[in-house]
């Protein structure tokens, strides 16, 4: 029996005889039904985040040439103002939301969130903040002082577009409150009986430490949005220099949420690649605790980085120093990941599917954001390049190498999961190859440009790099084209794609033992951990297990099934005699 | 021919070694460094690329092998041998990454020392700086800046007399927007930026410039000269020292050839000192948003010889001359802003139709 079949005839017992259907309709209602709320925010997140592409590609078209010559300065400055705000709060963090919503239930072996009204409520926020914040289009005076909405500038731009962009990033940031709340506790409260934390799959993990992150930092943002709205509407001066406020007290308060928000818009990406990778692979995945681990170090690590975004706005010596040193740090766990996968793929069975191939580009591309990463974390060289387009280009192959290439590879893994039906494997590797090139195209000359002494925001450029501009244009113009063949593949297979079967991966965790789509009530009991969550090639003989520094004898040293650093099964139910207590 | 992995593995790492120390010397991606702490800070990136590209070919070579020499073979099923991981690799790429982190904070503190990041709370030393330096702002500020409290009345918060009639500033005073302060262009606080260089803490710099930003201009005013002009003029060989500050919104000054940014913020008065050391005209770039124009707001930054700056600061203070006492006593009553700005825009190298553009967006 291989180690798929194990873990399914352990948990026959759970299947529903009856799974029962979701109907169309249900998806547009008010539903308690954690698997469909996280349909709800994966759609709604993916119209928002084409509405928020066809902004960048306006941005891009303005900057084809080094004139302003396709939209004026006023609605350029709206734009890229709106495009920032709607890909991160309403398109990274809630897709991050809706794979949590989907996954952790099934992951953990439970048949829904612990909260399942809030749960509800914090997804039907997003639909009235993210048309509010849009609408402020049609009105005339969108916010228009970017996404980080600094004073002065935000308080003298137009009242009514700022307001707008006010309430809507604090309807979305109650949203992500109520999301972090609910995944907390439905993780730490509502593991099936032979789950301890050590042996949850690790996106798991990477929800626990993105939802504390959450938890901690959002609030803050609130504060200084609520401060700024009394500045704005009330004439107060907390960050008014007019009246002796501080404008760069709002920029502590602004990245105290906003630098964490990065880590959570990435933690729960690093997740998914952490399933995606083994699974593919057909290998367990390497150093399981070390990255379960290194996901909370992260996460308390994101919230002491935060000035490094404030190098140049005038903070004293130590303290540019102190957060230098804490955001460098952040690249010895996030090494640690990285190593850990490339661990995973070495001496696999690799299965060069999309949802493979996304995580491998993931992995490619965030390789190459962390290194401008700890260049930007050194402060001399940051003052050079701080607010450039070395900047953009390091922020997009983060949160678009990293989070949207995340993202995709989540939704070709899960796919068969959410719908029953598998997607089209050769449009899947066009979208992939489209968009690796896109995204490479579009962003790699930036950091050149930033270099050179291009700087951020601005409509109309120095001639002399006009050439470089062009090409990152053409890049966008091609990423925009790949979603093309996506959308009609989602669309296509959720229809007339074949079936999925329940386990069409062969995968051991516990979303993969019950039917695809899952019963409405996902398990007819508690799905048991017969086999360990990532316990691939255990019937295999244990001689093939060839490791460099590895002593088998020791679980402290050990490579092979013994290693400390294993998700162990269920001993009580292990399939293995030797996992048994 | 066999040849054993352990070989391989060498060669591997002497030509990824090798291609990253050449890369980090020849990537060609930095424009002309103009003074010697661009020099410095160039020096960083060069590192800092050369561990880059190595880190780069590393994993990027690793995906790329392990996605064809580890696909899965045709009509294979069957799963990898169980590796679960090792505590000693894990250890070995924590403690990797961990010095290579160290090792750079310490060499970009040692940068930023060299290039007078420690030097801003001496500065008030400096007879330039004068009191101002010492005042400490708003309470939450003041925990954010060891600057000791000082004991002398804060003429920074009230528009004093002495601040209204402070020569240096008059001609950029905007007291109605942003309360004024002596000794500076702005106001509130002094925001630490990039000081004097080790060898020259304690002296004054070679020549002290204020630089007030506003929508969309930058003004530079050279004290005790009454020269007030819309483009940086600096002697090369003497360190300069910036005393900026905005007018409305934040700004920041920054000019890519000597590697140095700093914000300008309203209500606090930002310092930065440097040696230019290459004669030629630059770009100087506001560089934080500061409104639909903030594309448009550059100026020059010019570098000269010592002789030829005396020449341009003479030709400034003749043209000048009787041009200030004129504009304080113009009657602004009964005149459009731009018929009442068009003797200040056109000496700032505006012209009338980029004003008349304003109006109408």
């Amino acid at each position: 029996m291989t180690q798929a079949q194990i873990q399914r005839s352990a948990n026959l017992s759970i299947l529903e005889a009856e799974p029962g259907e979701r109907k169309w309709r249900d998806y547009f209602s008010f539903n308690t039904d954690h698997k469909v709320i996280a349909i709800q925010y994966l759609v709604t997140t993916f119209i928002f985040y084409c509405i928020g592409g066809v902004m960048a590609d306006l941005v891009r078209t303005e900057l084809r040439t080094p004139e302003v010559d396709f939209v004026s300065r006023e609605v350029y400055n709206s734009l890229f103002t709106l495009h920032a705000t709607i890909m991160i709060f309403l398109w990274i963090v809630p897709a991050g939301a809706g794979f949590a919503n989907f996954l952790i239930p099934l992951m953990i072996g439970a048949k829904d969130m612990a909260f399942p009204r809030l749960n509800a409520v914090a997804f039907w926020m997003i639909p009235p903040g993210g048309i509010l914040l849009i609408s402020s289009l049609v009105l005339g005076d969108a916010a228009d002082a970017g996404w980080t909405s600094y004073p002065p500038l935000s308080l003298v731009t137009g009242q009514l577009g700022e307001g707008i962009w006010i309430i809507s990033v604090l309807l979305l940031g109650t949203s992500s409150i109520l999301g972090a709340i609910n995944f907390l506790v439905t993780l730490l409260k509502m593991r099936t009986p032979g789950m301890s934390t050590t042996q949850m799959p690790l996106f798991c993990w990477a929800m626990l430490a993105t939802s504390a992150l959450t938890l901690v930092s959002t609030p803050v943002l609130a504060g200084a949005l609520i401060l700024l709205s009394f500045d704005l509407f009330a004439g107060t001066a907390f960050f008014n220099p007019t009246g002796g406020g501080d404008p760069v007290v709002y920029q502590h308060m602004f990245w105290f949420y906003s630098h964490p928000a990065v880590y959570i818009m990435i933690l729960p990406f690093f997740g998914i690649i952490s399933e995606v990778i083994p699974v593919h692979s057909r290998k367990p995945i390497f150093g399981y605790k070390a990255i379960a681990y290194s996901s909370l170090a992260i996460s308390f690590l994101g919230l002491i980085v935060w000035a490094h975004h404030m190098f140049t706005s005038g903070i004293p010596g130590w303290l540019r120093m102190f957060f230098m040193i804490t955001t460098m740090i952040i690249a010895v766990p996030t090494g640690i990941k990285v190593f850990s996968w490339l661990g995973t793929m070495w001496g696999g069975k690799i299965r060069l599917n999309s949802a493979m191939l996304f995580a491998i580009g993931f992995v490619s591309l965030f390789v190459i954001g962390g290194i401008s990463g700890v260049m930007l974390a050194a402060v001399p060289f940051d003052i050079h390049v701080h607010d450039t387009y070395f900047v953009v280009a390091h922020l997009h192959y983060v949160l678009f190498g990293g989070s949207v290439f995340g993202i995709y590879a989540g939704i070709y893994h899960w796919y068969p999961k959410m719908t029953g039906r598998m997607l089209n494997e050769f449009w899947g590797k066009v979208h992939f190859a489209l968009m690796y090139v896109g995204m490479n195209l579009c962003f790699l000359p930036m950091h050149k440009l930033g270099l050179m002494g291009m700087n951020r925001r601005i409509a109309e450029y120095d001639a002399k790099f006009a050439a470089l501009n062009f090409v990152c244009t053409m890049g966008a113009y091609l990423l925009a084209i790949s979603t093309v063949p996506f959308i009609i593949n989602a669309i296509w297979s959720w229809m007339y794609g074949p079936k999925a079967g329940n386990n069409p991966w062969e995968a051991l965790t516990l979303e993969w033992m019950t039917s695809s789509p899952p019963a409405i009530e996902n398990f007819a009991g508690f799905p048991v951990l017969a086999t360990g969550p990532y316990d691939y090639g255990m019937e295999r003989p244990r001689s093939e297990v060839d490791v460099p520094l590895a002593d088998e004898r020791e679980p402290a040293l050990a490579a092979g099934p013994k290693s400390a650093l294993r998700a162990d099964p269920d001993p009580n139910v292990a399939a293995n005699p030797e996992d048994r207590k | 021919m066999n040849i054993p992995s352990s070989i391989w593995t060498l060669l591997i790492g002497i030509v990824l070694t090798l291609t990253s120390l050449w890369y980090g010397q020849n990537h060609g991606l930095l424009p002309t460094a103009a003074s010697d702490e661009a020099t410095l800070v160039d020096g960083l990136f060069d590192t800092m690329m050369t561990i880059g590209t190595g880190l780069f070919v590393l994993v990027q070579g690793v995906l790329i092998y392990a996605a064809f020499k580890f696909r899965r073979r045709k009509d294979d099923n069957t799963d990898a041998p169980p590796v679960f991981g090792n505590i000693p690799l894990e250890i070995l790429w924590t403690a990797i990454p961990a010095i290579i982190v160290i090792g750079l904070s310490i060499y970009s503190f040692d940068v930023y020392n060299e290039i007078g990041g420690f030097d801003p709370h001496s500065a008030h030393e400096a007879p330039i700086a004068g009191q101002a330096m010492t005042m400490p702002g708003a309470a939450i500020a003041a925990t954010l800046n060891d600057t000791p409290p000082s004991t002398d009345p804060n003429s920074n918060q009230i528009k004093s007399d002495e601040a209204m009639s402070d020569p240096a500033t008059a001609s950029v005073r905007n007291s109605d927007q942003v309360p004024q302060k002596r000794d500076a262009p702005g106001m509130g606080i002094v925001s630490p930026g990039i000081g004097a260089s080790p060898d020259n803490v304690g002296k004054a710099p070679g020549l002290a410039v204020n630089v007030t930003g506003l929508q969309y201009a930058w003004i530079f005013t050279y004290p005790d000269t009454s020269v007030v002009a819309s483009e940086l003029h600096v002697p090369a060989g003497k360190e300069v020292m910036l005393n900026m500050t905005a007018n409305d919104v934040i700004h920041a000054f920054w000019v890519p050839e000597l590697r140095l940014k700093q914000d300008v913020i309203p209500g606090r008065q930002s310092e930065i000192r440097f040696t230019p050391k290459i004669v030629g005209e630059y770009k100087l770039i506001c560089a934080e948003l500061c409104g639909p124009y903030h594309g448009a707001m550059n100026t020059k930054f010019i570098v000269e010889t010592p002789e030829n700056f005396d020449k341009w600061m003479q030709e400034q203070q003749v043209a000048t001359k009787g041009n200030l006492e004129q504009a304080i006593a113009l009657n602004v009553a009964g005149r459009s802003p731009a018929e009442f700005l068009s003797p200040y825009t056109m000496q700032m190298g505006i012209q009338p139709e980029t004003l008349h553009q304003l109006h109408h967006h």
